[in-house]
């Protein structure tokens, strides 16, 4: 298992496009945002929560078909599923991986990009926190969504609209912690919901992921 | 002398069956769906009197509740139906499963014309970010993946256990989001209009037709999920024919 999430990693690192992919994408979006709805800092300030999150989710979105499209197209699908490794096993990793070159990367980005949406000081610590803790989740549901979708010719369009959907309660749990802790309220409920939706997604989705790889490798 | 063997439910999942028996409950439920919904429409619009706040706009109810009531209890249909098509491999149940879908979101989008047209003169607004309507608003979204997934997939089978599976995820996370929506915004919209409680707030004037139009929505839920069944058994057919013939060609 350490093997192929080494595996992984290095292919999303040399293959170029995947793993810069959606930090950049949350870049532009974070750039793109205040030149929409204008310089003002309240403004911003109000809605840069939402925009981050957002940003984060559409990110994980346009690098999800690379989990398993590549090895269905070459064929390492088939071997991995027949590998001695259980598939649940290869569903979790992939995300893992999926998680560590897209959320990781994410999560480090977001204080940058939140000093460019005027995100008020003490949102900090509960954005980094709130995307540390719901990135897995969107990685995981992600993975379900790709594994769904994944021996369709163009399943990009309908892989968002699966997914987007799913992603729902994450966004909204997690979007909700960063702006009560930019009115400096209290912020452990939101974030304890949001762990629970990731510790629920982590240990059953990759069962309905793998049973869905099963159905397509048929 | 061999047993009879005991009536029972599963018999239908064979098609043929299933065929004869649809073949005269379809008539019969549409018939019996279009005189409950023309009795409780009519009793509702024209019979019962204005409510004292609301006046007139309050008739909209006799179409609003019982499409919402449809638009979760299809989900709830294609739920179940998905579960007997994973677990006892029922073609019938994945069919009816698909034909579902439609209907449902169908009545998703009528539950909320039909409570935006009630709400712009109550409220003031087409539309409020309020739980209730936010989680029909997704409920329909959830509606569209699911009739999108079975349509993109070739393989009957496939496209049957995908979007099975997709079914069980999505009412997981159907029901999260319901509650996220609750935990995001405190709402406008009223709580439950019918309630098995006692102290119930409505008054058997407006309650008894909002109960024929309630079956009259549930019939003719059945009998489009009949229909539509009916329609995909025979392209089943058709198709299965089609490549007899040229196999044998």
């Amino acid at each position: 298992m350490i093997a192929l999430l080494a595996r992984d990693l290095r292919l999303a690192m040399r293959a170029g496009g995947g793993f810069g992919l959606g930090l950049a994408f949350f870049l532009v979006l974070a750039v793109l945002v205040p030149l929409g709805v204008g310089p003002e800092g309240g403004t911003l300030a109000a809605i840069a929560p939402g925009i981050l999150w957002i940003g984060a989710l559409l990110a994980c979105l346009l690098s999800l078909d690379r989990i398993f499209a590549l090895d269905f197209e070459d064929g390492s699908l088939d071997l991995l599923a027949t590998a001695p490794i259980p598939l649940e096993g290869v569903v979790a990793v992939k995300a893992l991986a999926h998680w560590l070159t897209t959320g990781l990367p994410l999560v480090l980005a977001a204080p940058v990009l939140g000093i460019l949406l005027n995100l008020p000081g003490p949102a900090y610590g509960e954005l980094v926190v709130s995307l540390l803790i719901g990135t897995p989740a969107l990685s995981v549901i992600g993975a379900f969504g790709a594994a769904l979708t994944v021996g369709l010719k163009r399943g990009g369009l309908l892989m968002s609209l699966l997914v987007l959907p799913l992603y729902v309660p994450t966004l909204v749990f997690g979007a909700e912690a960063v702006s009560r802790g930019a009115q400096g309220l209290p912020v452990a409920t939101p974030l304890l919901l949001l762990a629970g939706i990731t510790a629920g997604s982590t240990a059953l989705l990759p069962f309905a992921a793998a049973l869905a790889l099963r159905i397509n490798l048929r | 002398m061999t047993p009879t063997p005991r009536p029972s439910l599963w018999e239908y999942a064979n098609p043929v069956k299933f065929m004869r028996l649809s073949d005269w409950l379809l008539p019969l439920t549409a018939w019996l769906a279009a005189a409950a919904i023309a009795v409780g429409l009519v009793w509702g619009f024209f019979l019962t009197p204005d409510d004292f706040r609301q006046g007139s706009t309050v008739k909209i109810i006799f179409l609003h509740v019982p499409s919402a009531l449809m638009a979760i209890n299809a989900w709830a249909m294609m739920l179940v139906a998905s579960l007997v098509w994973l677990i006892r491999r029922h073609h019938v149940s994945a069919l009816a499963a698909r034909a579902a879908g439609p209907v449902g979101a169908m009545m998703t989008l009528i539950a909320l014309f039909t409570g935006a047209i009630w709400g712009q003169p109550m409220w003031g607004t087409w539309w409020a970010w309020d739980p209730r309507l936010t989680s029909f608003l997704i409920l329909f979204l959830f509606y569209l993946g699911y009739i999108a997934l079975w349509s993109a997939i070739e393989d009957p089978d496939t496209a049957a256990d995908l979007t099975a599976v997709l079914c069980i995820v999505g009412s997981v996370f159907a029901v999260l989001s319901r509650y996220a929506a609750i935990f995001w915004n405190q709402g406008l919209h009223q709580g439950a209009s019918l309630s098995v409680a006692p102290g119930t707030r409505m008054d058997w004037a407006y309650k008894a037709p909002l109960y024929v139009s309630m079956t009259g929505f549930g019939l003719l839920f059945l009998a489009l999920v009949l229909a539509g069944t009916r329609t995909e058994i025979r392209a089943r057919r058709m198709k299965a024919l089609i490549n007899r013939e040229r196999m044998q060609g």
